[in-house]
């Protein structure tokens, strides 16, 4: 599929015009002089400068496969590996309230469908487990939670949703989902903004 | 007294439009500075345009610059003039239904661009809107200040330079200070800037900044790694702008914006408009995109989705 085809879902077509107009520039553009009138009002065209200091655009955008860098998972301090205390346990599939341990873990998640072993591999507590019954990695989390965010999945991939870091042309970072959202009760929590600005009679010279 | 401070008192109270309006009055020798002044407040007031310098005037320049910053800021203060990239033409996407409101954008602008604390300079402005307003710029509103963002029934929309295709502000400069490079980013050379404030009445953003007083960034808390037509310390008595973080983005491989890096929800978006796999041509592709006052045909490179 061309990208163009999906351009028409751009409601303003104002963003249709400038980019075509961008396209079509970016090739006259390399080779313009650039015109301008100095103090004294006489016309200067500049020629060469600019061209030479021109730089290749050497690092493209690749497009991405299907592993993404990530910075290591958010653990809690000292719970990681499970298998430390997990290793010896008889898993007990049973929906219930947690009383010995995690019980600061409040489920906020679609709790009604949902329990800890849907997403924790119960064979392998240092694992993830999909639907599918492929086991996954606390790093490759995101394919865990793309099962039901499918949208905010492809987003996250081409880099719309969520925080990349690193270069715009190069190197990426991307955080994973757990990263910004608690899995356990996901909604992002309001912070304390920055102050607002001065009002122009507050600003003294 | 070094250098700097020289200037301070000599050129700047000599400022370009001083002299232009003694020299029209045929009293330039008056207002010109006097034999005691430093060779260097010579050199800035005979400095050329930026784009007529030669490699070797722009090296004297920048040579000059970066010595009188240091001394100025008690720090090595590096001033660069990295080019546009070829190919490149920078666009950046901001994601409403994302954004908190919650300013860490503005103050890691100020930051890295070196604005003046005091007096205050902010180049990145966010104002709040009411959900059943819509985008009506009526009702935007910033100086909110709740304990906690987001609020219930608002949005935010921050606002900063949309590097327009067809700026208003880079025509009505009377001495073309200020233009378009080829990467899409409107710069300003601030030593030939006179302050006349026209490209602020021409920018329908309210983007452009002027410095009524000196700049004042401690000594500590400047950004030494600058660019010439970028985040430099600027003088009293010019405008200044965003310009999509110039020092940073034209490395290779380029890094993102302060305002990108600083946001806490991911909801700044930045990239090259002629690459197809970069995001900010997969969000114009695949999002719905709002342009701000479309119907001044600014044509800004500066895209809101939702
Ligand atoms: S204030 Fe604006 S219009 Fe006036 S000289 Fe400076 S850049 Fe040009
Ligand atoms: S830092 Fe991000 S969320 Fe906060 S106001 Fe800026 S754009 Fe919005």
């Amino acid at each position: 599929m061309s990208p163009w085809t999906n351009l028409s879902r751009v409601i303003r077509p104002g963003a249709l015009i400038l980019l075509a107009v961008l396209l079509t520039g970016a090739a006259a553009a390399q080779a313009a002089k650039e015109k301008y009138f100095d103090r004294s009002g006489t016309l200067v065209v500049v020629e060469t400068p600019a061209a030479e200091l021109l730089r290749a655009y050497e690092v493209k955008n690749l497009p991405r496969g299907e592993t993404f860098p990530v910075p290591p998972p958010p653990f809690s301090e000292g719970i990681f590996p499970c298998s430390d205390c997990h290793a010896g346990m008889t898993p007990n599939l049973a929906r219930r309230q947690l009383t010995d341990e995690h019980t600061d873990i409040v489920l906020n998640h679609a709790e009604g469908q949902r329990w800890c072993l849907d997403c924790h591999n119960p064979e392998d507590r240092d694992t993830l487990r999909l639907v599918s019954g492929e086991v996954i990695g606390f790093n490759e989390s995101y394919r865990l939670c793309g099962q039901c965010h499918g949208d905010k999945y492809r987003d996250w991939r081409q880099g719309l949703h969520g925080k990349r870091t690193g270069y715009w042309n190069g190197d990426k970072q991307y955080l994973l989902c757990a990263h910004c959202h608690n899995p356990h009760d996901p909604r992002f929590k309001p912070l304390t903004p920055l102050p607002p600005p001065l009002r122009p009679e507050e600003i003294k010279l | 007294m070094n250098d700097g401070k020289k200037r301070d008192k000599k050129v700047f109270q000599l400022t370009r439009r001083k002299a232009l309006k003694s020299l029209a009055a045929g009293a330039a020798v008056l207002a010109l500075p006097s034999r005691d002044a430093a060779a260097s407040v010579w050199d800035a007031f005979f400095q050329k345009h930026f784009r007529r310098m030669t490699r070797s005037d722009l090296e004297k320049v920048l040579a000059r610059l970066e010595r009188e910053y240091s001394q100025e800021y008690a720090q090595e203060v590096k001033v660069g003039v990295t080019p546009p990239i070829e190919g490149v033409k920078y666009g950046y996407g901001l994601d409403l239904s994302r954004c908190i409101g919650c300013r860490r954008c503005v103050y890691g602008c100020v930051e890295e661009n070196n604005q003046s604390r005091d007096p205050q300079i902010h180049w990145i402005r966010v104002v709040r809107l009411k959900k059943e307003k819509g985008t009506d710029l009526h009702y935007a509103e910033h100086y909110y200040n709740p304990s906690q963002v987001p609020e219930p029934g608002h949005f935010y929309m921050p606002i900063q330079c949309q590097q327009c295709e067809k700026p208003p502000c880079t025509k009505v400069c009377p001495v073309q200070a200020t233009w378009t490079e080829k990467d899409g980013i409107v710069v300003v050379d601030y030593n030939w800037c006179i302050g006349c404030r026209y490209c602020m009445a021409a920018c329908p953003y309210g983007a452009r900044h002027f410095n009524w007083a000196k700049p004042r960034i401690p000594n500590d808390s400047l950004n030494p790694q600058t660019h010439y037509l970028g985040n430099r310390p600027r003088p009293v008595g010019v405008v200044e702008k965003c310009t999509y973080c110039i020092q940073r983005t034209r490395q290779q491989p380029g890094r993102y914006p302060a305002c990108l890096e600083a946001c806490p929800v991911g909801a700044r978006k930045f990239g090259n408009l002629l690459d197809p796999e970069s995001e900010i041509r997969k969000l114009i592709e695949n999002k719905r995109v709002y342009i701000l006052k479309e119907e001044l045909n600014t044509q800004p490179k500066f895209f809101y989705f939702f």
